[in-house]
């Protein structure tokens, strides 16, 4: 399958190059106009909710007023950098998101893997559909159901999990309300949420796996257990890796929009984190503070960009797998 | 498969029996919170607060429904919604295909720039205030097409449709329509269109699901109530508890509501769960192939 592939592709490659060496840019440039017609809108949608931003972010290097606009406002250089680092605020945040981010990673990047093992070694074809179509459903539910969920089933008076715990004598929990469980009931409600659909994708690397393999394992008297740690999971450990890698990146911006309805006063303290701090300063706050909110979510991006850059190199150095 | 013919050794059966029990677990974990929730929204409201409701509905009624359909704002937000989806959907997928047709071509020039293009936009973006900033600026603030056009493309989904292309349109059915004098205009129109309804089915549920699951940006781009998508009021009242005695037509509802609030959560939480769970089984088959195809070749 692979070697066909390639062998196409390198006939392809072969065609164009032969194209390439006898047409001129110029002329293929006109004969593809239609092409290029086509990416006009998307380009030009790209340009703007994309690129223009981009742009606009040079509001943290000035002290951005609406009456001059962009351009017309005066430099500040690193001003609000500075005062954000040496802000209170600043280390509780980067503990918070980074927490939150690295808890949410090493307890739901395993799961889904599980997940993909086990569906693949079912043979009955009717329990692994349904068990998919199960699984993959909270996918398809809002965050805002999901938080919804939380509330109502975690609600001191009338929620289950009260109820629960009344029955072992135990007392009611403000679940929602408590700074120390914020973090648990995030990560594990995500967990439930996120856990069947991104499975999705290491059942499709499975899928690659030849059968023969298997085949010659079970001549060669190889247990089950044996096949998948040896014959599955490493026909996975490509596609992990580069989640990990993208993952790695988005370390300091933790599901945001989740984080923002879970917030209530009696957990701030270790819910508030970078991008929640933003929106409340930036469009939330009576005053908005542009220019001090677009230079934190700045400070954000670039450190993920830079983590995300380290976290390619090393992958590439060591598991041979990168995404670049 | 061929095991079935060979005899499963005891820890064969033992792991079998652990991967089974496993997957039950998961499923039921899935699964009792969302049974719980339908159970309760019609059961009597003394039962549930008294804990006897455990999985089926006991004591059965369907007040907290009738109620929220005399709560203005949700139905509002219910039509809001479905417009937010439908319009939003069909936006973003033409923009999508738009997209990812030219890139998956051959021997196109700039092709890889472009790519380069939107792949970067993954990696950086410009940031919560100046994308408000943009939009405000384009005088989108307080329209509809604040909540359409800023979410009108994922380059995601850009390069799943795009490896769809690639696999599934040969280089040479191109060239077999070049010869037939087809412009590429009417080789997308008329072959490769037709043959990719599994990835156009695909594009259209995630940009209408992602729509209908998304309150964020009608939180800060929208002001006026009569626009609010039903997420919006969804956290109003399931998460914030607040219920707005202008939304009811008259006071002795207003009462019943009140009595109802806790109840009311149960069935909101199934009114905003239901839509997309419901178009999703007929769809699944597509987006499986179509994300697989997309995270193994993108």
């Amino acid at each position: 399958m692979t070697t066909l592939n390639a062998e196409r592709t390198a006939a392809a490659h072969q065609r164009e190059r032969t194209a390439k060496s006898s047409v001129g840019l110029g002329l293929r440039m006109r004969r593809h106009w239609q092409l290029y017609a086509m990416l006009a809108l998307p380009l030009i949608w790209l340009a703007v909710f994309a690129y223009w931003p981009m742009y606009g972010v040079i509001i943290a290097f000035k002290d951005y007023n609406v009456v001059s606009g962009i351009w017309g406002s005066p430099w500040v250089g690193l001003k609000h950098f500075e005062r954000f680092v040496e802000s209170y605020q600043f280390w509780r945040l980067i503990r918070n998101t980074v927490f939150l981010h690295v808890y949410e990673l090493l307890a739901t990047f395993p799961l889904p893997i599980i997940l993909a093992l086990c569906l693949n070694t079912v043979r009955r074809k009717w329990f692994s559909r349904s068990a998919q179509l199960i699984t993959y459903a909270p996918h398809f539910i809002s965050t805002v159901v999901v938080v919804g969920l939380l509330v109502v089933l975690t609600n001191p008076n009338t929620g289950v999990a009260n109820q629960l715990l009344g029955l072992f004598g135990l007392g009611p929990v403000d679940f929602m309300g408590d700074s120390g469980l914020f973090r648990h009931l995030y990560v594990w409600s995500g967990a439930w949420q996120t856990m069947g659909f991104s499975a999705i994708i290491y059942l499709a690397a499975l899928t690659s796996v030849p059968p023969e393999l298997h085949e010659a394992a079970i001549v060669d008297g190889a247990s089950r257990l044996r096949r998948i740690w040896h014959i599955d999971l490493p026909a996975i450990v490509p596609v992990a890796v580069i989640l990990l890698i993208l993952n790695i990146g988005s370390i300091l911006s933790v599901g945001f929009e989740k984080v923002l309805l879970m917030q209530n006063n009696l957990n701030l303290d270790v819910a508030e984190v970078i991008d929640t701090y933003v929106y409340k300063i930036g469009l939330a706050s009576a005053v908005p503070q542009f220019s001090y909110a677009t230079a934190i979510g700045l400070f954000r991006s670039v450190i993920g960009l830079v983590l995300l850059v380290l976290a390619n190199t090393f992958a590439r150095r060591f598991a041979k797998s990168s995404l670049w | 498969m061929s095991t079935a013919a060979t005899q499963d050794t005891r820890s064969d059966r033992i792991v079998s029996a652990c991967i089974y029990t496993a997957l039950g677990l998961f499923c039921l974990a899935v699964l009792y919170p969302i049974v719980y929730v339908l159970s309760a929204s019609v059961s009597n409201t003394k039962k549930v607060a008294a804990g006897e409701v455990w999985l089926w509905p006991v004591g059965f009624t369907l007040d907290a429904y009738k109620a929220i359909f005399d709560y203005k704002s949700i139905v509002s937000g219910f039509g809001n919604s479905v417009y937010y989806a439908v319009v939003g959907a069909v936006v973003a997928t033409v923009l999508t295909l738009l997209a990812a047709y030219p890139l998956s071509r051959k021997g196109l020039p700039g092709k890889g720039l472009i790519m380069a293009a939107f792949v970067f936009t993954m990696m950086f973006s410009g940031g919560l205030i100046p994308t408000y900033l943009v939009v405000d600026k384009l005088g989108l603030l307080n329209t509809r097409w604040a909540i359409i056009l800023p979410a009108a493309l994922a380059v995601w989904n850009v390069i799943i449709t795009r490896t769809y292309f690639m696999v599934t349109i040969p280089e040479e059915l191109v060239e077999a329509g070049k010869v037939d004098g087809c412009s590429d205009f009417g080789f997308f129109w008329r072959i490769v269109l037709p043959l990719s309804k599994p990835i156009i089915a695909v594009n259209l549920l995630f940009y209408a699901v992602g729509q209908w699951n998304s309150f964020f940006n009608a939180l800060i781009y929208l002001t006026n109530e009569q626009l609010f998508p039903l997420q919006v009021i969804l956290r109003q009242i399931l998460i914030q508890s607040k219920v707005d005695p202008s939304q009811m037509p008259d006071t002795s509802k207003l009462i019943q509501l009140k009595e109802l609030q806790q109840q009311l959560k149960y069935s909101l939480i199934v009114i905003g769960m239901i839509p997309p769970l419901l178009v999703y089984p007929f769809v699944q088959k597509h987006f499986v192939k179509g994300a697989m195809i997309g995270s193994l070749k993108g």
